[in-house]
């Protein structure tokens, strides 16, 4: 009997230890990459003008759509924008960009200064569409293909690396 | 007798029909979504961008008419099970789950033997 409470006990202790182990190694930085390889889900962004709404209809004539969410007031929105503007020289690529909780005076004299790389401009006032592909914080990007699935999900400041990542995606 | 045994039936089922009517309480649920922007604060205890963006969200979800379980679901669907407190039951997660009542019944059983033999 004391044998077993003794194997019981080094039982406890090494599930125990691989407990913390796993906790200690594990990455605990959070990341939305789950929604790869899903649906983009049903959405509706207003046109930055207002005139009207951008739907999925609207990404499916493309053969890949790069999504971005940006604003006037993001510092990393600018250090993206460069990759943006060479992104936008590719044709097999429309870019649908979504102004974040943005003033419109701030975010036209934004893209005038740095020049506009999106084809499809639209604006989320509130953020509240944003949730819809789990944004939690700008500046991100979500790149979907033709059948509407999202290949690839970027988040924080697009960098050169990324913008080879996309160029071998479309090519 | 008889009319007071269906009184206590209509009160006790009424109270039942009235809480499955009720709408989901906006401030529990904040209070179970995860700020992700911040350090180990829930929606309701945060002022961040992100925390009131999500309690305008979950207002509406609330207008349309969704459960609490439903916007749960559809915050899970969006941001993975990180942004619930509470996380629901599932393959991944079962032994988090399964595992205190293990150890409960175990000790329980450790504990009954162990007295029984001092006996």
């Amino acid at each position: 009997m004391q044998k077993i409470i003794k194997i019981i006990i080094l039982l406890i202790f090494l599930f125990v230890i691989g407990v913390f182990y796993v906790s200690l190694t594990r990455n605990t930085n959070y990341s939305t990459l789950s929604l790869i390889n899903k649906e983009t889900p049903e959405f509706k962004f207003t046109y930055f003008d207002e005139t009207n709404f951008y739907t999925r209809d609207d990404i499916k004539k493309n053969d890949f759509t790069l999504i971005n969410f940006w604003a006037s007031w993001c510092a990393p929105c600018k250090v993206e924008h460069p990759i943006l503007m060479k992104l936008s020289k590719t044709k097999k690529l429309m870019i649908l960009g979504i102004n974040f909780k943005d003033k419109n005076v701030q975010a036209k004299s934004f893209l005038k200064e740095l020049g506009n790389p999106y084809d499809l401009l639209a604006k989320d006032n509130y953020g509240k569409q944003s949730v819809i592909f789990g944004i939690y914080g700008i500046p991100e990007s979500i790149l979907i293909n033709k059948d509407l699935i999202i290949i690839q999900k970027f988040v924080g400041p697009l960098s050169f690396e990324d913008y080879n990542i996309i160029m071998k995606i479309i090519e | 007798m008889k009319f007071n045994l269906f009184l206590f039936f209509f009160i006790f089922l009424s109270k039942f029909i009235m809480a499955a009517e009720k709408s989901a309480d906006p401030n529990l649920i904040h209070k179970n979504l995860r700020c992700l922007v911040c350090q180990g604060q829930s929606i309701s205890d945060s002022n961040s961008d992100f925390a009131q963006t999500i309690k305008l969200v979950v207002k509406d979800l609330i207008e349309e008419g969704k459960t609490e379980e439903e916007i749960y679901t559809f915050m899970t669907d969006k941001y993975g099970d990180w942004i619930v407190f509470k996380p629901q039951f599932n393959l991944q997660n079962s032994l988090l789950w399964i595992l205190p009542y293990i150890a409960l019944i175990f000790g329980g059983f450790f504990i009954f033997s162990f007295l029984k033999k001092r006996q």
